[in-house]
C-alpha cells in the first residue's frame, strides 16, 4: 500500500523528466545548433564549387577518405584493431605496413612516422601529424610534377593545433591538403 | 613530452578552479538556497512538483527515500528496455534501426539506469534517433541527478541531529537535475557543437570519396547533447561506437580538452560542496587532496608507460605508443583521458584501452578497482570515499581503543555494516564475474588478443561493469547472452545495493546526537588522515586485485 503511494510521483517524476531531459532539452539544442553553427552540426560537409558553377560535395572533413595514389597524401590505415601494442600480432602487421610503404615509396628511406603503421582509435583518423606529411612531401611533389615547396605549403596550410600551444597535438587534415592539391580548395 | 606535462597541469589546475565556484553553487542549490537561476527556475520546479503531487518540503525517512530511488529507477529501467525492443515501429528512426535482441535491451537499460554506460552495441548501426535521445539522454540526466540526491542525503545524515527523516528525494533530484545539469549542458553541447560534433534530426549523409569515387556514409544524429551530458553526467556512453575517439563526437583538441574537464567537474566540485554543507572547509578539502593524488599519479603513470614503453620498429621513427590512439590526441591527451574517465566512473574513451601498453592499461583497471572513489561518478564517488573515510576512522579507533567518531557522530555496528556493503560489494562482483567468464566455454572466442592480455580484456570488462565504470578493452566481444545477463545483473547489484545501504546509514546518522570533539578525536582533516586514508584504500585494492593483475597486465608486461 505504502509502495503504491510512492509509485505516482515516480511514475510522473520519470514522465516529466523524460519531456524535460528528453525532449524539450533535444529540441531546443538541436534548434540552436542549426541556427548557429549548421555546417559543423550536419557533419562538417565539405562543398566546393566547381569551375562550371555547380556545387559538389566530398565528404566530411572529420572522417577518413582512402587514398592509395603517389599523388595523394596518405592517411592512416583504415580500421581498428584493439591489438596490444606488445602483441607478436600488432607486430606482424606493422612490419607488412612498413614494406608496404617502403615499396610505395622506394625511394625513401627516411624513418617513418609511427602513425602511418599504426592504426588509429576511431579506425576513421582524418589527420596525420606533420612528421607524416613531411615524409611523404616530395613523393607527392614528384607526381604532381610540382615543386616539393608547393606541397610543404599546402601542408602547412591545413595543419592545426596544438589548441593554445599546449593542448593535444598538431595535426594535417588529409583530405583537405588533397582537395588543394586538386585545385579544388584554396591553397 | 614537456608540452604534455603542461597540458597535464593546465588541466589541473582549470579543474580545481571551476571546481571551488561550482561547488559553492551546488551547495547552495541542494539546500534550497537562492541562485542566479531561480527567477527562470523556481516556477518549473514548481511546475513539477505539483505535477508529481509530492509536497516540496516533505521529509522521507531513510526506508521511504531508497524506496523512492528504486522505484524510480525501476520505472526508468522498464521504459528503456521496452523503447529498446520496441525502436523499429517507432518514429524517428531514419536508418530503419530494428528492436535489439532482449539480451541486449537487458544489458543496456541496467547499463544506463545504473550510470554504468558500458556499451555492447554501436550506437550508428543499432540504436533510432528516438532511443539515443528519449532513452538514453533522459538516464544519462537521471541517473546522475540521483547520485547526486542520494550523496546529499548522506551529508544531511552527519549533519542533522536526532532526527528520522533524511529530506526529499523528488526535490533533490529535480533542483539538481533543473538547475545544475541542464544548465551545464546547455553551455558544453553549445561549446561541442561550435568544433563540429554533430546535431540534427536528418539521414545519415552519403557522400563521394574524392579519389576512388566509392560511397562513404557519414553517421548524423542528435549527439552533441547527449555527449555534453555523457560527460558531465560520468556517464561515458557514446552516441557512436567509437565513443569520444570518433572524430563526429569529439573533433578536435578543444573539445577534448572540453569534455575531459566535464569528466571531472561535478565530482570535484561536490567536494567543495561537502565541505560547505558539513560547516567544515577542511574536511572537505581533505577528500579533494586524496583523490588529487590517487589522480595526479595515476596520470604520470599511464602517461610514462605510453611514452617510454611503447614498441619499437625496424625503419620507424622512435615515438610513444600510437596504436589505438587519435592524432589529435597524441600520447598525451590520450593517458589524461585514460585516467580521466577511469578515475571518475565515466567510461568514455577517446583511445581503444585495449591498445595501451600493458601498464598503462593496468593504471585504467586499477583506478576502477579501487571502487571508483578517485572522484568517482558524480555524487557517488563521494559517498564511496565516505565510506572509505568511515572505514579508515574506524580502524584508526581500533588502533587506540576508542570509540570512532566522523564528524561528530560516532560510527557504531549498525553504520560499520552498511559501510562494509558499500566498500566490498564492488571488489566481490568483480572477481566472481571475471571468474565466472573465464570458466565459461566459448570465453575464448570472445577475445580480440591472446595469452596474459586476452586475460586482461575479461578483467577489464568486469572491473568496468561491477564498478559502474562502462569503458572496455573493446577487443573483448560484448554481445552475448552469456555477457549482457550476467553483466546486467552485476551492474545493477553494484549500483543499488551500496546506493540503498548509504540511505540506510544516513538515515541511522540522522539520529545520533552530536558528541563535541575532545583531546582524543582523531582528526579527520590533516594530513596523517591524508595518509592514512589512502593507505586503507590501497590495502583494500590491492588485497583484492593484486593475484588477478599478476595474471593479466603485470605478466602481459613481463612476457611481451
Amino acid at each position: 500500500m505504502k509502495s503504491m503511494k510512492l509509485l505516482r510521483p515516480a511514475l510522473v517524476c520519470f514522465a516529466l523528466m523524460t519531456l524535460l531531459c528528453g525532449v524539450l532539452y533535444t529540441v531546443v539544442i538541436t534548434g540552436a545548433a542549426q541556427l548557429l553553427f549548421p555546417n559543423q552540426a550536419n557533419g562538417s560537409i565539405i562543398t566546393v564549387t566547381l569551375k562550371d558553377g555547380t556545387k559538389k560535395e566530398y565528404g566530411s572533413e572529420l572522417i577518413a577518405q582512402e587514398f592509395t595514389g603517389p599523388e595523394y597524401l596518405v592517411g592512416r590505415p583504415a580500421g581498428v584493431t584493439n591489438l596490444s601494442p606488445t602483441s607478436e600480432e600488432q607486430k606482424k602487421l606493422v612490419e607488412e605496413r612498413i614494406d608496404w610503404w617502403h615499396s610505395f615509396d622506394p625511394g625513401n628511406t627516411a624513418d617513418i612516422p609511427m602513425d602511418l603503421v599504426t592504426a588509429s582509435a576511431s579506425g576513421v583518423d582524418p589527420n596525420i601529424s606533420p612528421a607524416a606529411a613531411e615524409y611523404q612531401a616530395a613523393r607527392i611533389a614528384a607526381a604532381r610534377n610540382v615543386p616539393v615547396e608547393e606541397v610543404r605549403r599546402i601542408i602547412q596550410t591545413y595543419t592545426s593545433g596544438p589548441f593554445l600551444g599546449v593542448i593535444g597535438e598538431p595535426a594535417v587534415n588529409v583530405l583537405k591538403v588533397n582537395l588543394a592539391l586538386d585545385g579544388l580548395l584554396s591553397s | 613530452m614537456s608540452r604534455m606535462v603542461l597540458q597535464d597541469i593546465l588541466y589541473i589546475v582549470i579543474l580545481i578552479g571551476l571546481s571551488v565556484p561550482l561547488g559553492s553553487y551546488i551547495y547552495k542549490v541542494m539546500t534550497g538556497q537562492k541562485v542566479f537561476l531561480t527567477r527562470v527556475l523556481a516556477p518549473v520546479e514548481k511546475g513539477i512538483y505539483r505535477m508529481m503531487g509530492a509536497v516540496p518540503d516533505e521529509e522521507m525517512s531513510a526506508k521511504k527515500y531508497a524506496l523512492s530511488v528504486l522505484l524510480f529507477s525501476a520505472a526508468g529501467f522498464l521504459f528503456l528496455f521496452l523503447l529498446l525492443l520496441i525502436q523499429g515501429f517507432l518514429p524517428l528512426n531514419p536508418e530503419g534501426m530494428n528492436g535489439t535482441s532482449w539480451h541486449l535491451a537487458f544489458n543496456t537499460a541496467a547499463s544506463f539506469v545504473s550510470n554504468t554506460n558500458w556499451q555492447a552495441y554501436a550506437g550508428e548501426s543499432t540504436l533510432s534517433y528516438l532511443t539515443q535521445f528519449l532513452g538514453l539522454t533522459v538516464q544519462n540526466f537521471v541517473s546522475a541527478a540521483t547520485g547526486i540526491a542520494v550523496l546529499f542525503a548522506l551529508i544531511r545524515g552527519f549533519v542533522l541531529k536526532q532526527k528520522k527523516t533524511l529530506g526529499s528525494f523528488w526535490v533533490d533530484l529535480t533542483r539538481s537535475t533543473l538547475y545544475i545539469f541542464i544548465p551545464l549542458s546547455f553551455v558544453v553541447s553549445l561549446l561541442l557543437i561550435s568544433q563540429g560534433v554533430v546535431q540534427t534530426f536528418g539521414p545519415y549523409h552519403e557522400a563521394a570519396m574524392l579519389e576512388t569515387g566509392a560511397a562513404q556514409t557519414i553517421p548524423l544524429g542528435p549527439a552533441a547533447s547527449q555527449i555534453a551530458i555523457k560527460q558531465l553526467g560520468t556517464n561515458g556512453g557514446g552516441f557512436f561506437g567509437m565513443n569520444s575517439a570518433f572524430p563526429l563526437e569529439n573533433p578536435t583538441p578543444f573539445s577534448n580538452f572540453i569534455q575531459a574537464l566535464s569528466i571531472l567537474l561535478i565530482p570535484a566540485a561536490l567536494c567543495v560542496s561537502f565541505g560547505k554543507a558539513v560547516k567544515n572547509g577542511k574536511q572537505g578539502r581533505t577528500i579533494y587532496i586524496t583523490m588529487m593524488i590517487f589522480f595526479a599519479a595515476a596520470i604520470a603513470a599511464a602517461t610514462v608507460s605510453e611514452q617510454f614503453a611503447a614498441p619499437a620498429f625496424q625503419g620507424v621513427a622512435v615515438s610513444g605508443s600510437m596504436e589505438g590512439k587519435e592524432v589529435i590526441h597524441g600520447v598525451g591527451a590520450s593517458s589524461l583521458w585514460a585516467a580521466v574517465t577511469t578515475a571518475a566512473s565515466n567510461g568514455s574513451v577517446n583511445a581503444m584501452h585495449d591498445s595501451l601498453t600493458p601498464l598503462g592499461g593496468m593504471v585504467s583497471m586499477f583506478l576502477m578497482q579501487l571502487g571508483e572513489i578517485v572522484f568517482g561518478g558524480v555524487g557517488s564517488g563521494l559517498y564511496g570515499m565516505l565510506a572509505f573515510v568511515l572505514l579508515t576512522v574506524f580502524i584508526a579507533g581500533l588502533m587506540v581503543g576508542r570509540t570512532p567518531e566522523y564528524l561528530g557522530k560516532k560510527v557504531e555496528p549498525f553504520d560499520m555494516k552498511m559501510v562494509c556493503l558499500i566498500v566490498l560489494a564492488p571488489p566481490l562482483l568483480t572477481l566472481l564475474g571475471t571468474a565466472a567468464a573465464v570458466v565459461s566455454p566459448g570465453a575464448v572466442s570472445w577475445l580480440t588478443n591472446s595469452g596474459a592480455h586476452g586475460f586482461s580484456e575479461i578483467l577489464y570488462a568486469f572491473s568496468s561493469m561491477a564498478n559502474n565504470n562502462g569503458s572496455a578493452f573493446a577487443g573483448f566481444r560484448a554481445d552475448t547472452v552469456f555477457t549482457n545477463v550476467l553483466g546486467g545483473v552485476i551492474m545493477l547489484l553494484v549500483r543499488f545495493i551500496p546506493m540503498t545501504a548509504v540511505i540506510f546509514l544516513a538515515g541511522n546518522m540522522a539520529q545520533k546526537k552530536t558528541v563535541a570533539a575532545g583531546e582524543g578525536t582523531l582528526s579527520t582533516s590533516n594530513g596523517t588522515f591524508v595518509g592514512l586514508l589512502i593507505g586503507v584504500i590501497l590495502i583494500i585494492g590491492a588485497l583484492s586485485f593484486l593475484p588477478a593483475l599478476a595474471l593479466g597486465p603485470i605478466a602481459d608486461f613481463f612476457t611481451t
